[in-house]
């Protein structure tokens, strides 16, 4: 019913400790997401909240209390090297909830993804988060707007999300899996990535693919889903209303080989591919139920 | 972030980077002392300082042409610096209010045998650093690549090894370089390779680099940006910030850390989260409103932020209504909630005020707002909210 997270998930939380981390597990603990360990430097041997150990580092909470995710709520100047060192110690799925990591720092985890000795997959930075209703909710959205089901959810945006989910919700269609892939121009898991896993899982039905205007993260999705994708798929772009020139401008447009990132192109490109186009940020849900009825 | 072409050409020139002679001036005394310091022999070109580009184009509110301009004696210089100080500036991307000149560069002007273009920037879909450069300067380069993509020469640098001399001379020869030349045009690479590594910038860009008649290679012109994000680990850069440049609404937002950018519409809002913000922007201009601005308040702002960030959108006069949109996750709607109630007891609300919340604490949220006993309309869904709003406005 799921990709990535599920009922066996044991989760290990960076900067468990913080204001935001802690807030956030308490959350997710509540939702039933099997949280291990806690990674505070310095704090080791201590519990969280009377409950979870307290480790010095990820390799620990690994060879300690066996998780195998981990998520990081660590201050953007030093969230990227929390992403590598979850790296180093092999855990295998990571996700950054984080904002404002500076891009030179995420160009250099990208080079460290692209090894190929890594088997790590990141999710994020600044996102959400990744939740399997009613199993596991990792990350910053509200629980109680999911519901169990066979849509799976990738998303550029974490609010606009949660306005799609309620949509799915609101109207008796579950999610199987919803995966926020972060807002970030240098990211860990593509659209394309989470396409190819709701594909590639027999419990997904449908899938909804939010996507925002700027690089060309939509149009390689719609390469794929042209190619391999059956499944009854709904898309939405926000900004197409937005102002141009508030972008890098000059060198910045054109060493993009694929175009230039507009509204317009990632439409053509959803088109092509079949993905059906909710133009109203409100008929997302309804946008798919034309193809889908559940 | 930008900072001016004077502070740019400053940094280059503490990277090796060869630059026309030049100061810098902010009044009338430094106009003097500015061009006092400069060759009496020479040709003065007066630069005035604005961060958008086509300023030689561009054209005075008062009608006095070009903000770009050469002069052939010192007195020259002094009148002209004194017509543009002050002035407000209008080029192809100021917007027709302009933007207002209040410091201005004075510099060595030189023969030019031919211009280049030289940029070094992150290429942020394979996160590599890519240096750009082409035959063709002083133009737009997003033309050139367009028309002539042929002329573009572009190199990626792998993330272990940077830029090596095998880079710089296989880009000096593409550039037609020859003897000497190679040499001085690696250095100058080289040079600007190491200001965009050791100060985090996220864009270089030398248009024109140019050749004088004796052969050597300088920057005439000058941009540089840095990532926002990355500004703290140099606090010299962070000096170089100019909050004249920007829209008063954006400094004072920034300095609450909240994500604003003015607009042209009458229609404020206020989101968290810069998807659903867009998202909300389209739907207000699906329902025939204009938004005027785009107001993210972050995942996780507290209530002085809220605060701060709805005072800010009811300074705007042109604001003819409000939507609040807000899907609590990280972000609590009764902080959202506490917020609004604050900020509308310190300003007279005049306008209709729409608000939409959901998400994490929403009860809470609601109850507030209701107990507050301000005159607002609740909404239970974002096209709800839009439609109210807009027709409400055109009312």
């Amino acid at each position: 019913m799921s990709i990535l997270v599920d009922k066996d998930t044991r989760l290990v939380v960076q900067g468990i400790t913080g204001k935001a981390g802690t807030f956030h597990t308490q959350q997710c603990v509540e939702y039933g997401t099997q949280v291990v360990a806690g990674v505070t430097p310095g704090k080791g041997g201590l519990l969280w909240e009377n409950t979870v150990p307290i480790c010095n580092t990820v390799k620990e909470s690994v060879q300690e209390y066996g998780a195998n995710v981990s998520v990081i709520y660590v201050p953007p100047p030093f969230a990227a090297d929390s992403i590598l060192e979850s790296i180093e110690a092999e855990i295998p799925l990571v996700i950054c909830i984080t904002e404002g990591i500076p891009v030179r720092d995420m160009a250099e985890v990208r080079h460290k993804l692209n090894q190929t000795s890594v088997k790590t997959r990141l999710i994020g930075p600044n996102c959400p988060g990744i939740i399997t209703p009613g199993q596991c909710k990792i990350g910053i959205m509200p629980g109680y707007i999911h519901k169990p089901g066979k849509v799976g959810v990738v998303s550029r945006s974490g609010t606009l999300t949660y306005e799609a989910v309620w949509q799915l919700t609101q109207n008796g269609l579950g999610q199987s899996t919803c995966i926020g892939i972060g807002g970030d121009p240098i990211n860990g898991t593509s659209q394309k990535d989470a396409i190819q896993l709701f594909n590639e899982d027999p419990e997904t039905e449908a899938i909804i693919m939010i996507g925002e205007i700027g690089g060309n993260a939509e149009e390689e999705a719609c390469k794929y889903i042209k190619e391999h994708v059956t499944k009854p798929i709904a898309g939405f772009i926000a900004g197409a209303s937005a102002p141009k020139g508030r972008t890098m401008g000059h060198a910045g447009a054109i060493i993009s080989e694929s175009g230039a990132g507009t509204a317009e192109a990632k439409f053509e490109a959803m088109e092509d591919a079949g993905v059906k186009i909710a133009l109203n940020p409100s008929k997302i849900a309804e946008t798919l139920m034309a193809c889908y009825s559940g | 972030m930008n900072i001016h072409e004077y502070q740019a050409k400053e940094l280059l020139k503490d990277y090796n980077v060869p630059v026309p002679k030049g100061f810098s001036a902010h009044d009338e005394d430094g106009i003097d002392s500015a061009i006092e310091s400069l060759d009496a022999s020479d040709f003065i070109v007066v630069k005035a300082q604005i961060h958008a580009g086509g300023r030689g184009k561009g054209t005075f509110t008062d009608g006095f042409q070009g903000g770009v301009q050469l002069c052939d004696s010192k007195d020259k210089a002094k009148e002209t610096a004194l017509k543009m100080l002050g002035n407000h500036l209008v080029t192809k991307q100021t917007g027709p209010q302009g933007r207002k000149v209040q410091t201005l560069y004075f510099t060595e002007a030189c023969t030019i045998d031919h211009e280049y273009y030289l940029a070094i920037l992150l290429d942020r879909e394979s996160a590599q650093t890519v240096i750009i450069a082409s035959t063709e300067g002083g133009v737009d380069i997003e033309s050139v690549a367009e028309k002539t993509p042929e002329k573009i020469i572009r190199v990626s640098l792998s993330q272990d090894l940077g830029l090596k001399a095998h880079h710089c001379r296989s880009i000096a020869f593409q550039l037609g370089f020859q003897g000497d030349q190679v040499k001085a045009f690696s250095k100058l690479l080289y040079g600007l390779y190491r200001l965009y590594l050791e100060k985090n910038a996220e864009m270089v860009e030398i248009n024109p680099m140019v050749t004088d008649k004796d052969g050597s290679i300088f920057a005439l012109d000058a941009k540089v940006s840095f990532d926002s994000n990355a500004v703290f680990k140099h606090p010299d850069i962070a000096e170089l910030r100019d909050t004249n440049e920007e829209d008063p609404k954006e400094v004072e937002a920034s300095e609450y850390n909240l994500n604003y950018i003015a607009l042209e519409g009458n229609i404020a809002c206020m989101v968290n989260g810069a998807g659903l913000a867009m998202a909300t922007m389209d739907i207000i201009k699906s329902y025939g409103g204009e938004p005027a601005n785009f107001l993210d308040v972050g995942g996780g702002a507290n209530e002085e932020q809220v605060t701060a960030a709805f005072k800010i959108i009811v300074s705007d006069p042109n604001v003819k209504g409000i939507l609040v949109n807000i899907f609590g996750g990280i972000m609590k709607c009764d902080i959202i909630a506490r917020g609004i109630v604050a900020a509308a007891k310190n300003v007279a609300l005049s306008v209709p005020l729409v608000v939409r919340l959901e998400g994490t604490n929403v009860e809470a949220g609601k109850a507030i707002l209701k107990e507050s006993g301000l005159e607002l309309t609740p909404a239970d869904s974002l096209a709800e909210a839009a439609e109210f709003i807009t027709q409400k406005v055109s009312a």
